[in-house]
Formats: structure tokens, sequence, C-alpha cells
């Protein structure tokens, strides 16, 4: 069928007023990111700078920096926060993946029971655990390292992944399955080759979320982090709004960086979130 | 890889040794995960519960008074409980509430036929992607009273010169709170709600326009019912994530104007950091639990009652 | 069940032997029971107990990153001080101050710090949760003297010695030079808080929309400046019974004064949702003429880069009540950690570090602590400005309430002051309520 072309017109409008909304106040971080702090304090804001400066990111990817700069800091804290949250998102989508396929479609004892375990342990509040983690941590020699840091945040990302994958598996026609088990897979081949290929929306959806969990993550990195070794990007931003020395362009300017590489993955990743399906098997 | 399972086995499969040979397949499947998680938190969790059951009043190790349920006793006599817990109920049902509809609308929007997807996509990835305190400092900034946009924007747009203070008034400064929660966790409940949507063959729809529904009807009766699994996935993942709501509060008011945005799990760090008083604020963490868990329960049932099924 | 840990300082390094993937499972499962045998010692499951050491080894310290000395200047220090002491190696960190007190005690039981930078509020709480180390014997009697008082006290509690004055701070009354010529007033007129409300009327009446700044958010820097106003009028926080006392006299009559500066127009609204960095934006801006802060604001304010008004800033003595003027206490102290197993070798970088060369050395970072030195040339013309305030205002500060329960008094004295400021509640009900609630938290 074809839509009217008044339905056209209005799902246009509708999709510039939502990126409106959206990006009015992002383009305001970025122009923050670019005005001279003189300009950012004027009573009525200048909507563009008169006189445009990228000292910031400047500061930021000069070398001049050495290593007492916090600036500087945040080029190691870029690397710290990708290894962190990719490898978390590597190890909670593997375990999470698996996991959630039983919850969804195996019955087991205590499934419902376990079910709940998980998420209760996301439902804690990160403040209750600090203090006894960062004493395991100290005792395992993990303080400071980006191992730490995935071993904690894997322990977070992991029950968010279960519960998304329990659920979007719940959500697939179960057939299929069957079909697949009728052509002779075992469980774990029909698992293999038929059910991931058709949840490769869902896991990639999960995936880059489970990215964002750890990327964004900042109590245990403030406690659990003091060198350029581990520290991650939201500590390195926090340090810009020091007790007296906070700017509100370098926060802007960080924050603009920071969201580049999520946003990248998810571009790359854009058309397989969505897509996989409906030219895929169930139509047919 | 391929198992020698043949049709004929397939109806015995189902029963008796099948379970059996489930639980285990169940396990094998579960255990990484459970090792991923537990591995990690059960000393933390249990003796955050030990010390719940103590008068713990500092880091350091020491005999402390075993107390039993003191703790959780004095949670429910605490006045300042129950207005954090008042803040942290409304942000949490009005936040999710708001992000769940626009989420709604606007991945049908993104699942129309417009030209460029691919952009819009992007531009709702924006705010995801931004961290929560850089997000918490920008809002801050954009409600600044003195020079932020938001009354620049009024200024110059004609609606109004007099200034306000966004985070100056405590029920004011919460919604205005909610509003930068909103704006960065949309994104989250448009792409599970999008991939959802990839699971309702197109043909239904076909189906429900030669049954002659309307486009109103067929999202009460086709869309939303089909998308419930990834409604409830996303409402209880808000929830949980709204209750704890923390940094985005750390950053924005610190809990100010005269407490009005002080939620739970920043009382529960002023009273377990700032104060050491770890027992207590032990017991507030595992009572934040209960309480998500209670909503988590009245939302399923809820979905499961208006017949929104697949809904487990 | 104790853990292994060879030594200090070696616990986020590599010295500490590296337990195996399974090594990490096993331990966990195996922490975990301990968790339930140790719960007559649940605080911390396994921390380590502090001791002397050897005066050499391994030290590890944390610092803050902003205000007072840069993380350069305590680079060079520390590099300085490991050249002349060979025996030592220090390890500096450094954190934001939001994070430095939860840093502490997250690190307390691993015993991962030597020696920590303390806020002038946290000796009662550190000293009693026993997080620091009493020091009072090794506090040599002449520094007392030497010290400016205010110095002396910040690391005090309860007639022990938590640490050694490093960061000496209070507030001071700046000004817009410009502004205030623009509408005749007289800058003598600041000496006093009535004079403050006389000039700030003329400042508006000149066209200044709102003459006073404060930073006044639900934070610590609503009672730094809330504690000022308290001296100057006269009233105290707690009674020579250890009651609070707020509610009281001077008390009452500053939260009054505070919240009348509103009611007149005087005081900008966005006060209440302002933290210290906010007040310099703002008077940077030129959009104040009047404000407390902390000295670093001068530099700051007169930097072209950073203000539209260099040139146009003054600063002075906090001024005087009816009854004083002195400047709240927010100096900062080095401190030994209890679970240090090196405390001699800590001691050494302190004594190091808090010594008057090195102090009058990097005076342009930070005021020393040393009363002699506010006469020294080198020290004055590095801030010729501030530094003949500094020398009247330092020896006269006031402290704020210390008792170990001092976080929580002071979260529900922001809390109740804001509902003042806001014209929610009266100052005299505001004040009562957060003194009854006060009293609770000193009982237990």
């Amino acid at each position: 069928m074809r839509p009217s072309r008044a339905y056209l017109i209005w799902i246009h409008v509708a999709a510039v007023v939502m990126a409106l909304v959206v990006l009015a106040p992002f383009a305001w971080l970025v122009i923050s990111s670019i005005s001279p702090s003189a300009e950012l304090l004027s009573p009525h804001p200048h909507w563009w700078p008169d006189h445009l400066t990228f000292e910031r990111y400047r500061a930021i990817f000069g070398s001049e920096g050495g290593g007492g700069d916090v600036a500087a800091n945040f080029r190691s804290a870029m690397i710290n926060s990708f290894v962190v949250a990719s490898v978390t998102t590597a190890v909670s989508l593997v375990v999470g993946v698996l996991g959630g396929y039983a919850f969804a479609r195996l019955t087991f004892r205590f499934r419902r029971t376990s079910l709940f375990a998980f998420l209760a342990i996301y439902m804690l509040p990160p403040i209750a655990l600090v203090i006894p983690l960062y004493l395991a941590l100290a005792n395992l020699g993990l303080l400071d390292t980006k191992v730490g840091l995935v071993i904690t945040y894997s322990s977070i990302v992991t029950p968010f992944c279960l519960w998304t994958m329990s659920n979007y598996f719940l959500s697939l026609p179960r057939d299929l399955e069957d079909a697949a088990r009728v052509d002779g897979c075992s469980r774990m081949g029909a698992l293999v080759w038929v059910i991931l290929p058709l949840a490769r929306p869902g896991i990639l959806t999960t995936g880059m979320f489970g990215f964002l969990l750890a990327w964004d993550e900042f109590l245990y990195a403030l406690i659990f982090t003091s060198t350029t070794q581990a520290k991650t990007i939201p500590v390195a931003i926090a340090e810009f709004t020091g007790k007296h020395s906070s700017d509100f362009g370098l926060i802007a300017a960080g924050g603009v960086l920071a969201t580049i590489p999520p946003v990248l993955l998810a571009l790359a990743f854009q058309r397989y979130i969505v897509g996989g399906l409906t030219s895929g098997a169930v139509k047919g | 890889m391929r198992s020698t399972v043949r049709e004929a086995d397939r109806p015995r499969a189902r029963q008796g040794t099948g379970q059996q040979h489930e639980g285990r397949f169940a396990l094998l499947l579960l255990l990484p995960a459970a090792v991923v998680v537990f591995g990690v938190v059960i000393w933390p969790v249990v003796r955050t519960l030990v010390v719940s059951l103590y008068d713990v009043d500092s880091a350091m190790p020491g005999s402390y008074p075993f107390v039993g349920l003191d703790n959780y006793i004095r949670v429910f006599q605490d006045d300042r409980f129950y207005t954090v817990l008042g803040h942290t109920m409304y942000f949490t049902l009005v936040s999710t509430f708001l992000e769940l509809a626009l989420g709604i609308a606007v991945a049908l929007l993104l699942n129309s036929p417009l030209r460029a997807r691919w952009l819009w996509r992007s531009i709702v990835v924006l705010p995801w992607a931004l961290p929560t305190i850089v997000n918490g400092a920008l809002w801050r900034w954009i409600y600044n009273g003195q020079y932020g946009a938001l009354n620049g924007l009024l200024d110059t747009l004609g609606i109004s010169d007099t200034p306000t203070q966004w985070l100056g008034e405590p029920f004011l400064a919460l919604n205005m709170v909610i509003i930068a929660d909103v704006w960065k966790n949309t994104s989250i409940v448009v792409f599970f709600i999008l991939a959802g949507l990839q699971t309702i063959p197109s043909d239904l729809y076909e189906a429900a326009r030669v049954d002659g529904a309307g486009p109103w009807r067929a999202f009460w009766r086709l869309t939303i019912p089909m998308l419930a699994p990834s409604i409830a996935v996303v409402l209880i993942l808000r929830t949980i994530e709204a209750f704890k709501v923390f940094d985005i509060i750390y950053v924005m008011t610190g809990g100010g104007p005269a407490s009005g945005t002080q939620t739970i799990a920043f009382y529960t760090y002023l009273q377990a950091f700032s104060n050491q008083l770890f027992g207590y604020g032990a017991a507030l963490a595992y009572l934040i639990v209960l309480a998500v868990f209670a909503l988590a329960m009245a939302y399923l049932r809820i979905l499961r009652q208006n017949q929104l099924a697949g809904v487990e | 069940m104790k853990p292994t840990s060879p030594s200090s300082g070696s616990l986020a390094g590599n010295i500490a032997p590296r337990p195996t993937r399974r090594g990490l499972l096993v331990g966990g499962s195996a922490l975990g029971l301990s968790g339930m045998l140790v719960a007559c010692g649940v605080g911390g499951g396994g921390a380590k107990k502090g001791g002397g050491g050897s005066g050499s080894g391994s030290i590890r310290a944390l610092f803050m990153q902003q205000a007072g000395y840069s993380e350069e200047n305590i680079q060079e220090m520390t590099a300085a001080f490991m050249k002349a002491n060979s025996g030592i190696k220090v390890t500096a960190d450094f954190v934001s101050y939001e994070a430095l007190h939860d840093k502490t005690v997250a690190a307390a039981p691993a015993g991962t710090y030597d020696v920590v930078l303390i806020d002038v509020i946290w000796p009662a709480e550190f000293g009693t949760k026993n997080i620091v180390a009493d020091v009072t014997d090794r506090w040599p009697d002449e520094w007392k003297q030497q010290m400016l008082g205010g110095a002396v006290t910040t690391p005090q509690y309860d007639d022990k010695f938590y640490g050694v004055p490093w960061i000496l701070d209070t507030k001071y009354l700046f000004y817009n030079t410009a502004q205030l010529e623009k509408a005749k007033v007289d800058p003598a007129q600041l000496d006093t808080w009535d004079g403050v409300l006389t000039a700030a009327r003329a400042l508006k009446q000149s066209g200044v929309k709102y003459p006073l700044i404060w930073s006044w958010q639900q934070a610590e820097a609503l009672i730094c400046d809330y504690t000022q106003l308290l001296g100057a009028f006269g009233g105290s926080f707690l009674d020579d019974a250890g009651q609070p006392a707020f509610n009281q006299g001077g008390g009452v009559a500053a939260l009054e004064f505070m919240r009348q500066t509103i009611v007149d127009g005087l005081t900008n609204p966005a006060s209440t949702q302002s933290l210290e960095e906010d007040v310099r934006r703002v008077f940077s801006s030129g959009q104040a003429s009047i404000a407390l802060n902390w000295t670093y604001m001068y530099g700051l304010a007169n930097d072209p880069k950073e203000s539209q008004i260099p040139g146009d800033v003054a600063v002075l003595q906090t001024p005087s009540g009816p009854v004083g003027r002195p400047g709240v206490n927010g100096s900062m102290a080095l401190a030994l950690t209890a679970t240090s197993e090196n405390q001699d070798a800590g001691w050494k970088y302190i004594e190091y570090l808090t010594s008057q060369p090195v102090q009058n050395k990097y005076a342009l970072s930070s005021l020393p602590v040393w009363e002699s030195s506010y006469d020294d040339p080198k020290v004055v013309e590095t801030n010729p400005a501030v530094v003949p305030q500094a020398k009247k205002q330092l020896g006269d500060m006031i402290l704020r309430p210390q008792v170990a329960s001092y976080n929580a008094i002071s979260q529900v004295l922001q809390a109740e002051i804001q509902k003042a400021l806001l014209g929610d509640k009266e100052p005299q009900q505001a004040l009562d309520d957060a003194a009854s609630e006060a009293a609770k938290l000193l009982e237990s």
C-alpha cells in the first residue's frame, strides 16, 4: 500500500519537531564548548559566539599538557572508558544472551526466582556495595585497574542483558525454532544457527545500551580509580568541575568528545538494529 | 552441532526426561552469567545485609552492637525517609511514564516511511550517548537563572522577560530534573520499542486493515499488545534506574533547594557515606530493592491484566 | 580473615601477589563466608592495622586537584622530598574536592593511603571513627606558637591533633570598584554588614539589578556563608554544654539578615542554587557588585581570560557585625591514616610539605600557615592585595561545630536554612527545627 501524501507530510513535520527538541540542548552544548568564557557569562545568551574558540579542544588534544594537566588526562580516560565498556559489553552480552535464552525458552525449577535474583542485584544502589567491593578489589590487587572495573561493571551489565534478552527472545515466534529442531538441529544448534541471527536486532540494541551503562558509570569509577591507568571519562569530566575551577565550556567540550564513540558505534550498528526481521524470516 | 534428534523423538522429549534435560541445558546456559554476577557481588551483597543488622557507624572494622532489625525500624520512623520516598516515587512514576509515552510515539515515527530514516535515528541516539554527569551539567546550565539558555529563549521568543529560577523552588526543580532525565533516557525506550516493532509481522497489519480496523484501533488492539514484552522490559528497566537515580541529582541540584530534589538513593548516599552510618544506609539500600520489586510486580500484574500476553 | 598484603602502598600496584582468575572465584565465596563469620567486626571485614613502620619505603598520598596547591606544585614538592629522603618513595593521587571525603572513607579499611588531605570539618569524624591517626605525640609544642591560631585549631578535636594544617583559607569580601564608584559608594562602608546593606541599596538604585551574590545552594558552601555571618552577629553553633545554640541570638539574626537581603531584592535569587564557582561567574561578569568568596576568586576575577571585570576587583576583610568579624575557617590539613603501616615515613612527608620554606616558596598558590611568613616580603609580593587582608583575617577565624556527626547536622541545617531563605518557614522556626534535629544527632 502507498502512504498518502498528507500522511507523509505529517510524519516529516513530526520528525522535524522531534529533531529540534533533541538537537537544541545538544547544539547548546556544542556552542558552549566553542564560546569564550566571557561570552558564556553574558546576561543574555549569545546564540552564536562572537569569537569562536577551539582552545578547549586544543587543551584536550594538545601535547603541552604533561602528566599533571586535567585536560590531558582526558585522552587516556577516553581510551580507558572505551576498553572497559567494550570488554564489559562483550562479556555481559555473551553470558546474557545464553542466560536470557534459558529464561525465555526453557522450563526449569526456580526459573522465576533466579531471574529475580539477577534483577535484584541490578536494583541495589551502587552506594550500598562500594565499600565491600573496594575492599575485595584491594585484596585482589585490582584497584585502579581496568580489569577491576570490567569485573565490577559486568556484574551490573549482565543482569541488564539477561533481562532484556530474555524478554526479547519471548517476543520471537516460537515456531521457527521448533521448525529448526524439526530440521534436525540440537537445542544448542537451534540457538546458535536460528535464534541468534533472528535475535540480532535485540542483541545489538542490548549491546548498545549495555555499552552505555559501562561508559556512563560514575560512582564506582570515582572511588575505584585514581590514576590515568584506569580513570574513565565521567571521572575525568567530573574533575573539570572541581571546587574552584569549573568552566562550563570545558565540561561541554568533554561532553561533546565523550559522545562521539557511542554515536559512532550506534551509527555503525544502526542498520542492523532495525531491519533484520521484517525483511527476514518471519515475513516469508 | 547437528543432532540426531528426529521428528519422531520430539513428543517424548517434551516430557519426562525432557524436563531434566532442559534443566541441565538451562544450568549450562545460566552458569556463565551466574559466575559473572554472583562471583563478584555475593560477598558485598551478603556483607551489606549483615551490616544492616548492626549499628555500624564507621567504615573501619570494630565491634559494633548487633541491633537486629532496628535499622529497618528506624527507617520507618524517619520523617525524612517519607519525604525522599515521595520525591523518588514522583520522579520514578512521572519520568517513566513520560519516557514510555514519548518513546513509543518516537519509535512509531521512526518506523514509518520517513525519508533518510538513518538520519532521524542517529539524532535520537545523541542524548543517550551523552554521559549522565554532562547531561546534568548541561541542564543545570540551561536552567541557570542568571545566564541560562531557557530564560534567554523565552525572552527572545517574547514569551517572558523576567528570568525564572528554574531550580529555585523545590517542586519546580524536581520537575525540571525530570525533564532533563526524560530528554536523555527516552532514547533507550525508543530503541527497545523499535526493536520490538520489528517482531510484529507486517501481514498482521494487512489482516487488521482488511478487517476494517482504523490506525487508532490497530494501534491499541495490535501494536500495543504485540509490544507488551518490549514495554514490560523497558518499563521495569527504567523504573529500576529511576528509583536509584543519583548522578543527575548530584550534579544538578545536590538535593536542593530545601531538599526538594533529594531522592532515596541520594539520601542513602548522604547517610552511608557522608555520615558514615553504614548500618542505616545498608537498611535503606535493601528497602530500595524491596520498593522497586513491589513496583515491578505491580507493573507486571497490570500489564497481564490488560491481556498484554507474553509478559512473564 | 586477614588479607595478605605485605606492605602498604602495594594494594593498587604490582607488588602484591596477583590472584589467579580461579582465586577470584574461590576468594569470592570464601570472603562471602567471612562476611558472616566476622559479624562482630562488620565495619571492615578484614582491615589492616596501622603502624609506625621503618620510616622508609613506599607511601601513597591522596590530594585534591583544585584550589590551593596545584597538582604540578605538589608533584614538584614530592620530587624534592624524595630527593632529600632517598629511602622513601611517594605516590601522589589526586581527586576532586567533592570526591575527597568519600574516597578517604572507602579506602580506609583497605589502607590504600598513608597520607590524606582532610578538610577542617572532618577531624572529629575521622578521629572518632578511627580513620586518621592521632598525631598529638608527634606535634612539636613550638608549632602552636609559630602557626596562626586558625591553623592550629584546624586539625584539632577533643584536645588531640589529627593532622598538620597545610592550606589556610577563609572567605573575604570582594567588590567591583567600578560599580561602587558609579553608585558613589565609599568602599569604607563595606567595613560592616550594615554598611554592606546600605551600599547594596545604593548600587541597586544605580542600576545593578542584584548587587549581592552568595553561595547558598543546599551544600556545605551555604554553611560557610552562614557561619561567617553567625560569627559577626555573635551567635554560636553549640553552647558550653555542647547543645545546639544557633537558634538563639546571633544565629537567628544571621539568618534573618540573609532572608531580608532576598526580600529586599538585594541578593540575586540565583544564590540559593549557587556554589562558589557560580558566585565567581556572576561576580566576574559584572552582574553582582559584592560577594563573599575564598581567596582564589581574586586572581580569577582579575584574569581577562576568565572575567569581564579585570582590574575592577578589590578584596577586603569580611565585614564586621554587631559582635565581631571572624572568618569561616576553610582550611585543610594533612593527616596520617590509622591503617597506614608506614606512619613514620608519612610523617616525614607531612613535615616536609608543611615546612615554612616549602610553604613560602609556593605562597602564590596557597598562603602559609606560619605567622612570620606574612612579614616576609617575598611572601607579601606574591599577592600584595590579599596578603595584608589575610594577615588580619587568618588570626580570627570561626570553626563549624567540631563534632563527629557534623555532616549529618550540616545537612539538616542546610535544608532548614534553605526553607527560611525560600520563605517557606520563619528563620526562628527553621532554626528551632534544625536545632531539635541536631540535638537528636548529637545524642546518638
